[in-house]
């Protein structure tokens, strides 16, 4: 749609309207990141001082120096919030890759039931089983490891994943597993060598969206399962700013910058994949 | 072997590996927690089974007062995110330049990790030094500092607010994901005939939204009751417990406390919710999808 279409043509009060909508809306999305950042900027002194002041006066970037002596441990912490999504996502991947297969081509009895199942972990968040995974992780060893962590995380983030890849997987055309198992190709070939190679912008979206709810959602496992500064994520690492007596704040916002920049950087370049992600595991219901 | 039934076998060797998993890590848990439930489990090494009193000490307690807050809170922390989910959509469908940008500034809530996101939050609320207390002053709205996470009804709403915004970026896409699979033809049809842009909005985009407008609340329905780092993060629940809700009220008997089975009792309470609210969701889609296919 390159012309725009009569229909979408704009009188100049509609225009109006529609930018200050647009304005107001994202100023609520992204004030806190704008104050967020302006924070960083602010020698310490000058955040507790009353009257506020919106724009820092001599601001500058000491807090993004002075925030790695504060907390030396902090590289650690953005390493192991990567390294355990990393990890979190080539497992999920590996479940979720042949599972999702399944769902999307053979229809067996209980079939849909399963995948309803399946959608249903969905609905717990890990806060609910906390008691019990604990005592599963106590178990199981692994209690302040990084796999504390992993383990628990893997399994709330498959249901969507599932969901997100059968649908891309059942617009392959169902002719392409014919044709292969016609000339004698097994199951497993045809997987292998049919099905993965098409589905690979459809894997890659789940990667991403994995690998991004992972980032994004260690807390209370790492809060409750590890206790361990050196495989503490991100999220919790922060916590290191908060003194006994008052909060680094300027370091802490510079941290979290310095944190998401990551991500950031992932969205600036993946966005559109995280889009059309959304959209097929959401609107083809 | 036939080849239906080693298609079947092949299926289910598929789907083991994530069977096996999400039992052992959900499933196991979820009858765990119910066992539990009825056992005084605490850090001691042994447990006795304890019948109902686990969930006797819940209702004497002040729980019905936890239960009907979360039920408000979870309540006005998704209408609102709706509200503004549409809104917004509604915005960033409009064929303006630089609606691609605006998309992608829509994005950074979701995506950056939940904790950084809360803390700016922490700080802006903050009443002495914070933007929003200080702001409100420089307008002249306040006379003083406003300390919102220091009193409860304050509280109540900052912690909303947050959870608001946090889940604002996913409605949003969703629903202007929506509105981009409404076929443009109708719009045009109805230009054709004369029909204004509200008359479109309020006779095309609504109707034909309204179910996906049901399935995104209740996903954020089960997404905000479940909703625990920002209040955790925030108020612990404080102050005096006026932003309890029934995850932190679980989590701070359980973790905080160490009394297993009466966290567990709690934890069972909210799964049957979570299950009420699933199933009409399960309901709602599948009546949707047999309204589409008819």
């Amino acid at each position: 749609m390159s012309q725009p279409l009569m229909v979408n043509r704009y009188r100049w009060y509609e225009l109006i309207g529609i930018y200050a909508g647009i304005l107001a809306f994202l100023t609520f999305i992204l004030a806190p990141f704008v104050e967020g950042f302006l924070v960083s900027l602010k020698p310490l002194s000058q955040l507790f001082s009353s009257p506020y002041r919106f724009i820092p006066q001599n601001g500058s970037f000491e807090a993004y120096r002075t925030m790695w002596v504060s907390v030396p441990g902090f590289a650690r912490y953005i390493f192991n919030s990567f390294f355990i999504s990393t990890i979190v996502t080539a497992v999920v991947l590996m479940l979720v890759v042949p599972a999702a297969y399944a769902f999307a081509r053979f229809k067996f009895r209980g079939s849909g039931h399963l995948l309803g199942a399946f959608l249903a972990v969905n609905m717990f968040s890990g806060a609910v089983l906390l008691i019990p995974l604990f005592r599963l992780m106590r178990s199981f060893g692994v209690l302040n490891t990084y796999f504390a962590i992993i383990v628990p995380g893997v399994a709330f983030l498959i249901p969507s994943a599932i969901w997100l890849l059968r649908t891309y997987m059942m617009r392959i055309p169902r002719e392409l597993d014919e044709a292969a198992f016609v000339d004698g190709a097994s199951h497993f070939y045809t997987l292998r060598r049919v099905i993965l190679p098409i589905a690979m912008p459809g894997i890659t979206v789940v990667a991403i969206t994995t690998f991004i709810g992972s980032y994004a959602q260690q807390f209370i496992y790492a809060l409750t399962f590890n206790s361990k500064t050196e495989y503490a994520p991100l999220p919790v690492g922060l916590f290191a700013y908060f003194g006994r007596q008052e909060v680094i704040w300027n370091e802490l916002m510079a941290a979290s910058f310095v944190g998401i920049a990551p991500a950031m950087i992932v969205i600036f370049f993946l966005q559109r994949y995280l889009v059309s992600g959304l959209t097929a595991g959401a609107v083809k219901q | 072997m036939s080849v239906q039934r080693s298609t079947v076998i092949f299926a289910w060797i598929l789907l083991l590996p994530a069977l096996l998993y999400v039992a052992v890590i959900v499933a196991y848990p979820l009858v765990d927690t119910f066992i539990l439930s009825f056992t005084d489990a605490s850090l001691k090494k042994t447990t006795k089974w304890v019948g109902w009193i686990n969930y006797e000490k819940i209702f004497n307690a002040t729980f019905a007062e936890v239960i009907i807050r979360t039920f408000v809170w979870t309540f006005f922390s998704v209408s609102i995110k709706m509200i503004i989910g549409v809104f917004g959509a509604s915005m960033l469908n409009a064929a303006v330049p630089g609606r691609a940008l605006f998309r992608v500034l829509t994005m950074p809530p979701w995506i950056v990790p939940m904790a950084i996101g809360i803390f700016m939050w922490g700080w802006m609320y903050n009443g002495q030094f914070g933007m929003i207390s200080g702001v409100l002053q420089r307008v002249g709205f306040a006379d003083g500092p406003i300390a919102f996470l220091a009193q409860g009804s304050t509280a109540f709403w900052a912690t909303i607010i947050t959870d608001v915004w946090i889940g604002v970026p996913l409605v949003t896409l969703y629903m202007l994901a929506a509105m981009q699979s409404i076929p443009q033809d109708l719009y045009e049809a109805a230009w054709t005939d004369g029909a204004g842009r509200f008359y479109r909005f309020r006779r095309i985009t609504v109707p034909l939204l309204i179910p996906s407008l049901i399935t995104m609340s209740m996903l954020s329905l089960i997404a905000t009751f479940n909703s625990f780092d920002i209040i955790w993060i925030l108020t612990r629940g404080g102050p005096s417990g006026e932003t309890t809700t029934m995850i932190i009220d679980t989590y701070r008997t359980a973790i905080g406390s160490n009394k297993y089975g009466e966290g567990a009792a709690r934890a069972v309470l909210i799964c049957i919710f979570l299950s009420i609210f699933c199933l009409a969701y399960f309901r709602v889609t599948s009546r949707l999808s047999s309204g589409e296919n008819r």
